[in-house]
């Protein structure tokens, strides 16, 4: 979706349920996320994620099995999080045939989804252009750096 | 936790209105609210109001000419922001992988057991 701040994608050789577990599950959120995760994934749900000696709050947003899961975090201590003072992070599973699932992340800190269509797409087309593709460039140079740091080791 | 360094920057970007303006200001240079005002939906103070942000954060700077004020881009600041937002979407891209391996493990695996 244009406007957030950060948009990843990867194409996963597995169902989408299978990525959905992976994705949801406690333990197996603490082989890829954080180290320690208190989390019940159900709508509303408040849990803990622990990374190495920090740690923060979350709180479940969208579960909707196996489309759909989205959480949000680093929000003030002592708040509730709400678009404005907290990052929203959110995954979409699409699968594409029966075992292969398309991953896309999003985290940003304002959603586009009470804006109109049109200005959506203005807003994407004016991206284009600027900032967004400065990010995009840079964002590739330091992958391509990354994989040459990979190689060289 | 993913927070980057600066809270002030993060802020002042992470708001798509805000970076809609930043992103003309970027991509033109020199420019008045009122010039902003007519290449964005919303209202002329609110143009106001996301610029004073984006000064706090040290984004953009204002100068005098004349009657007018106009505002260009930081780009050192500009750069910070972009680094901040670059480490962000390769610590995704570092996390995805991870789910692709551990999803492709657990499929592989279900296989098998489903087979034997």
């Amino acid at each position: 979706m244009p406007g957030l701040v950060i948009e990843r994608e990867v194409l996963i050789e597995a169902p989408a349920d299978v990525v959905w577990r992976t994705i949801t599950e406690p333990e197996h959120m603490s082989q890829w996320f954080a180290d320690r995760v208190d989390l019940v994934v159900e709508p509303g749900a408040h849990g803990y994620m622990q990374f190495g000696d920090q740690g923060g709050p979350v709180v479940v947003e969208t579960v909707d099995r196996p489309r759909r899961f989205s959480f949000r975090w680093n929000y003030p201590a002592g708040e509730e999080p709400v678009t404005g003072n907290s990052m929203l992070v959110e995954f979409t599973l699409t699968p594409e045939g029966d075992e292969r699932t398309r991953l896309r992340v999003t985290e940003g800190g304002h959603e586009l989804r009470d804006w109109p269509d049109e200005e959506k797409q203005r807003y994407a087309d004016e991206h284009r252009e600027g900032w967004a593709e400065y990010l995009d460039r840079l964002a590739n140079v330091l992958a391509v750096a990354g994989r040459d740091d990979h190689a060289a080791r | 936790m993913t927070t980057p360094p600066d809270d002030e920057l993060w802020s002042a970007i992470a708001d798509p209105s805000r970076r809609r303006v930043l992103d003309l200001v970027v991509s033109n240079g020199d420019v008045s609210a009122s010039w902003l005002a007519g290449r964005v939906p919303f209202s002329r103070q609110a143009v106001a109001k996301h610029l004073v942000v984006l000064e706090r954060a040290g984004l953009v700077s204002r100068r005098k000419q004349g009657r007018e004020v106009l505002y260009k881009v930081q780009a050192d600041r500009l750069d910070q922001a972009t680094r901040a937002m670059a480490e962000l979407a390769a610590q995704w891209d570092r996390r995805l992988a991870a789910i692709k391996r551990l999803a492709e493990a657990a499929h592989a695996k279900n296989k098998t057991r489903r087979q034997s």
